[in-house]
Formats: structure tokens, sequence, C-alpha cells
């Protein structure tokens, strides 16, 4: 078997914050009824934490859940666990209409990390970025630049953002010209 | 810049978030219907100065498609809901009735 690579394999930048790929990722896509018992349950029996509200992330060390649409989640575990979280979901969900996917291959993490955070986003998608408005918790998708993008937070200065992987490398140069040391507008 | 709430997820969406998708609560008339409601349907469009009901999709978030009340002179945003409906709400009419007495849309007013 082909060994598993992450889109732009770990690439970094330093600037008003320091932007990351985040390298290899498991990430699950689950549509359905989230309202449904079933649906519910079988999440928080694989991932250890409950279906978050909307627009809200839950997490429990590696597991997360991302509210992505009134039905739909992106699931996060380690990228090697992913294949047995679709197919623990899939028994659970059996006699349930919905949908798993392993989409880690196809899509890219990064994470943006510092004081600089809210800026370099807050330059790029047409959402409030204000302390406040987006804490951690807290979900976005969003049009980042020219391409659609999920952001949240992991903690005080710390942005997760997922896009496709095909267009990885364009987010990875939209957020390394956000943070550019000579950008700072001060807004945040 | 027109700022949307959209109704399934509750987020004020810039427009450059949003399709937009055309006039809303149009009947659909497919085949066996005749060719005067066929040609209305597929090219027949309101252009009003004033209150408009609109479609539009959250496409770079819930990817969900609701309709929009809005007027189209003063970009004033009425009110918006999911479009699983074939008329536009009442709270949404009286919102309209209050500031624009008189005003009329299609069948609707």
């Amino acid at each position: 078997m082909s060994e598993a690579v992450s889109s732009l394999q770990s690439a970094e930048f330093e600037g008003l914050a320091r932007v990351a790929e985040a390298g290899l990722q498991g990430m699950i896509t689950l549509r359905g009824d989230l309202g449904a018992r079933a649906v519910r349950a079988a999440v928080k029996a694989a991932f250890g934490v409950d279906v978050p509200d909307v627009n809200n992330v839950a997490s429990a060390g590696h597991m997360g859940v991302c509210w992505m649409s009134p039905d739909e989640l992106l699931l996060l575990c380690p990228h090697g666990e992913a294949e047995a979280k679709v197919a623990e979901l899939g028994t659970a969900l059996a006699k349930q209409h919905h949908l798993a996917v392993n989409v880690s291959d196809a899509r890219a993490m990064f994470q943006v990390k510092g004081s600089g955070g809210r800026e370099v986003l807050g330059k790029l998608c047409p959402l409030d970025f204000a302390p406040g408005k987006f804490e951690p918790g807290q979900i976005r998708r969003t049009r980042m630049a020219q391409v659609p993008a999920a952001v949240w937070m992991d903690g005080v200065d710390t942005f997760r953002v997922v896009c496709f992987r095909s267009m990885a490398r364009y987010v990875f140069g939209a957020l390394k010209a956000a943070a550019d040391p000579a950008s700072g507008v001060g807004v945040y | 810049m027109l700022i949307l709430t959209c109704p399934y997820c509750g987020v004020d969406a810039d427009e450059t978030e949003l399709t937009p998708g055309g006039e809303a609560h149009l009947t659909r008339h497919g085949p066996g219907s005749s060719d005067d409601d066929f040609h209305d349907y597929l090219f027949a469009r309101d252009n009003p100065r004033g209150v408009h009901f609109e479609r539009w999709r959250h496409t770079y978030g819930c990817g969900k498609w609701f309709h929009a009340a809005r007027s189209t002179d003063t970009l004033e945003v009425f009110g918006t809901y999911p479009a699983q409906t074939t008329e536009p709400p009442k709270d949404i009419c009286d919102k309209i009735s209050g500031e624009r007495p008189g005003w009329s849309w299609r069948i609707f007013g």
C-alpha cells in the first residue's frame, strides 16, 4: 500500500501568525438526519462527543465533531483510524438513511497560530473575527479568498482551516500573503 | 453590499458567500403543459422596482437554498425564510405592508 502524504507535507510560514499545513488528519463526512437518535448515538459512541449545536464544534482529545450544515457533520480522528470509524458508523447506522465517507485525503487542513491569527483570517473571509464574535467552539463554513473553507478555533489564538485538497496550495498562498509581516493592519 | 441571514444556519452571510437563484415562488410547468405556460415558466420573469422575492443559495456556507424578500430600489431586506413553501410567510408580508403600504408582487401583497 502506498504511503499517505498530506497535500503540502506540513509546509510552514512565519509572519503575523504562524501558518502551517497540519499534516495527515482523519476526516469523515457524515450526512443524515442529525436530529435522529440513532445518528447522535452512533457519533457519540464512535467519537466520544455529542453532536454539536448549529455552527459549533465539539472535541475530545484527538476526536472532533464539526457542524457543517443542517444535515452534515465533519468528523475528525487520527488519520489511520478513519477507515475503521467509517466502518463503525456504517454498522451502527445500517438501518438509518445516511452517508459516511472517508474524505481524509480529499481535504487539507491548516493551522493558523498566533496573536495575528484573527487578522490573517479576517483579510480573507467575509466574517467578523473580533473577540467575542468568533471564539473557540464556533465553526463557520465560508469563502476564503476565492475558494470554500471551514474555519474554527482550537483555543485562544489557534485557528484550524479545512479546504479541498486540490485548493491547498492556493489557500496556503493566500494565508501566507495575508500573514506577510509587513501587512499588519491592527484591526483586532 | 447585500447581507442575508441564512434561515438554516442563522449566519449573516455576505453576498459573496451566496449564489443568486432568481425569482422565487415559480410554478413549474413541465411536460404536458401548454406552450404558453411552459414559455412563461422558462422565460417570463418579473423585474419590479421595489418589493421582490428571490431565491438564494448559501453556497459557501451550509449549502442550502432559501428565499429572501427585499427591495430592489433600496436594497432593504425584509426577511429570509426556508424554501419549503409556496408563498411568503405572513410575518414577512406584514412587515412589508407596514413599511410599503399597498405593495404587491405577482399574486401576493
